[in-house]
């Protein structure tokens, strides 16, 4: 899902980035306001989490590989802003250092993950968990419901700007310029694999260590 | 007696904190196989992360575009793998471990930096 140089062209990801990075800025300012200097460790380990979780690909039938984000599940234990704080470091840090994503694609790719995974799972996960203490077991299902939905919308994000660029980014002989495929090529392939593979695996993730907090860290579940 | 609560209290938060840790560092020891298990399946990388070679086979041609622009950023770690690291599983496997390492220290690096930035005019109650 990390979308690699030269697959967007200049409108999409330009767009992304402008999307984007208002998000960062209200991330920003909104820590500034709330954020204690006792919790920074915690962000350090959501987003040292984001990254090492991303790096179990897996396997699927087609020959191709995907992996859980772990967006959900930051932004359940930190809140929504921290979690896009966290997980689009990480993601920058895997563009620049790693070359996993482009540079130029840094914008979308923060804006799926980071951005739109976030809030989905987060947005989710009270609606299903709200008036739940603690110990609740609808806390676990909430987040692996959530932990689901957020991955496959980030999955589908990427797909629709993959799938959008034949559209786009046409040569003068008219052929793509930039990523190739239509959206009735990309959405299929992107969601098939996350709606019945990575998504389970997202959800597991969350709902595992949901259960770790409520027994070893509860006051992390407010 | 406030005083002796509060350092339990942090004495609480510190073994909580340095268990995450721990289990960051199974994750880590752990992530090899996220190359090795797709490996083993004979699967290649993400769907739609082909490098232009792939591209090529995949859809018969490389779009000018996309040409011009992939190359547009060398990572000095590409693909997980550490400079000049020797072939095979066990390199990929050490590469890997090594450069998730690094990835991960700088990346909880800068966020911890900037959270003791964004947090310094704050005080110490406990909401987010």
């Amino acid at each position: 899902m990390h979308i690699p140089d030269g697959y967007l062209g200049p409108a999409t990801y330009g767009t992304m980035y402008a999307v984007t990075i208002p998000f960062w800025a209200i991330a920003s300012w909104k820590l500034n306001r709330t954020l204690k200097a006792r919790q920074a460790p915690y962000l350090a380990i959501g987003a040292a989490f984001t990254f090492v979780i991303m790096m179990f690909n897996i396997p699927v039938i087609g020959g191709t590989t995907g992996h859980a984000t772990g967006a959900t599940l930051v932004a359940i234990l930190l809140g929504p802003w921290a979690a896009v704080i966290a997980v689009s470091v990480a993601l920058i840090i895997q563009a620049l250092l790693f070359g996993d994503g482009g540079i130029t694609a840094i914008g979308a790719n923060c804006f799926n993950m980071a951005v739109a995974g976030v809030f989905i799972g987060y947005g989710i996960y009270r609606i299903i968990a709200a008036g739940t203490g603690p110990q609740s077991s609808r806390k676990i299902v909430a987040g692996a419901i959530a932990a689901y939905i957020s991955l496959n919308a980030s999955a589908l994000l990427a797909a629709v700007q993959l799938g959008l660029q034949p559209l786009l980014e046409k040569s003068p002989s008219g052929q793509p310029f930039y990523a190739p495929f239509p959206l009735s090529v990309t959405v299929p392939a992107m969601a098939l694999e996350h709606l019945f593979l990575f998504g389970f695996v997202e959800a597991a993730v969350t709902a595992l260590v949901i259960k770790y907090f409520q027994k070893n860290d509860p006051q992390m579940l407010g | 007696m406030k005083e002796i609560r509060y350092e339990n209290g942090e004495g609480k938060r510190d073994k909580s904190i340095r268990k995450l840790w721990i289990g960051i560092g199974i994750l880590v020891v752990l992530s090899p196989l996220g190359i090795i298990i797709p490996a083993y399946f004979g699967a290649g990388g993400a769907w739609g992360e082909w490098s232009l070679d792939q591209i090529e086979k995949i859809a018969g041609f490389v779009p000018e575009g996309m040409k011009r622009t992939a190359r547009v950023w060398k990572a000095p770690m590409t693909n997980y793998a550490v400079p000049g690291q020797g072939q095979g599983p066990t390199h990929s496997g050490i590469g890997y471990v090594l450069t998730v390492v690094i990835g991960i220290a700088v990346t909880a690096g800068i966020v911890y930096l900037l959270a003791k930035i964004l947090a310094r005019k704050n005080g110490t109650a406990n909401r987010m």
